[in-house]
């Protein structure tokens, strides 16, 4: 019953946040404008995810966006030292193909997100039967040890989350 | 404003423009389009991300209140940045396959297959059928 009401609550909270996050003000008003907008959106957008995942809400999710949070930040310190000191033909940027055993193309594409967002790898391309990832990285010594780094530290983690 | 705030704005501020500054340095000076594709989408989320924070404290120190609408514009850089790298890097990899280079382009040399049968996204319709592509039959 509520779920028919409610087709997909993790949507109905974000646009009540995004909504109050936009007004920057939390009244009456904005609280109930912001609530219908979360529950009329939802119904009406439904057909646009069909067979979504169920998504974990709750201690892996929030471990996950603080360890990202932490890689983006060390990260970006890392990919500035090397934009100003390292000389070009020291620079051992490879492409890397990374095979993925996530299988719903959303967390797939949360994968991909996340090693655009961490700097010094960007992803690329998927391939075509969704089993690998193309990654450019800027400075990789050891690429098995990238790839290994990338798998157990976000691919495990979202496996955990994208039950 | 308080001494406190006034000091932690700079500093803030001051460390985003560097990173922004360092961002638009690494499109100048790396060497080719893979590369350069690293400088204004990365080291920029954390100069943005610090200029946002920095906007938050000023804000509180100036008006008293707490603003966090600066929150949207971290969240939606965050939705679309990789979206457009991933869009520039789809264009290069076309470029490469159609030898728009003279010579190898990237440090890195050309991207490599898949392995298996298939090939890379860009340049086939997906093989395994998924729930998203099932879903409408």
């Amino acid at each position: 019953m509520i779920r028919h009401i409610v087709p997909h609550p993790a949507l109905s909270v974000m646009l009540l946040g995004v909504w109050l996050l936009m007004a920057n003000s939390i009244t009456v008003g904005g609280v109930l404008l912001g609530g219908a907008f979360g529950l009329i959106l939802p119904k009406f957008t439904e057909p646009f995810w069909p067979d979504r995942p169920r998504v974990r809400f709750g201690g892996a999710l929030l471990q996950y966006c603080l360890v990202v949070l932490f890689d983006i930040v060390v990260a970006n310190f890392e990919v500035a030292w090397l934009i100003l000191f390292r000389r070009n033909r020291d620079l051992r940027s490879r492409w890397l193909v990374i095979p993925i055993t996530l299988s719903t193309p959303e967390a797939i594409t949360v994968l991909a997100a996340t090693i655009s967002l961490t700097p010094g790898t960007v992803s690329s391309d998927i391939s075509a039967d969704r089993k690998s990832l193309l990654v450019h990285a800027l400075d990789v010594a050891d690429a098995a040890a990238e790839i290994a780094r990338i798998k157990t530290r976000y691919e495990a983690r979202l496996h955990r989350i994208f039950a | 404003m308080t001494m406190v705030v006034e000091i932690m704005v700079c500093a803030l501020v001051l460390l985003g423009a560097a990173f922004v500054l360092i961002g638009s340095w690494a499109l100048v000076r790396l060497p080719s389009t893979m590369e350069r594709l690293h400088g204004p989408t990365k080291a920029t989320t954390l100069g943005l991300g610090s200029l946002l924070v920095a906007s938050v404290f000023y804000f509180q120190g100036r008006l008293g209140v707490w603003t966090a609408h600066e929150l949207l514009i971290a969240l939606f850089l965050f939705i679309t940045a990789p979206i457009s790298a991933n869009m520039i890097a789809k264009v290069h990899l076309h470029r490469v396959r159609i030898g728009a280079f003279e010579e190898p382009d990237t440090k890195a040399g050309a991207p490599p297959r898949p392995p298996g049968e298939g090939d890379w996204a860009t340049f086939e319709a997906p093989t395994r059928n998924t729930q998203a592509s099932t879903a409408n039959t």
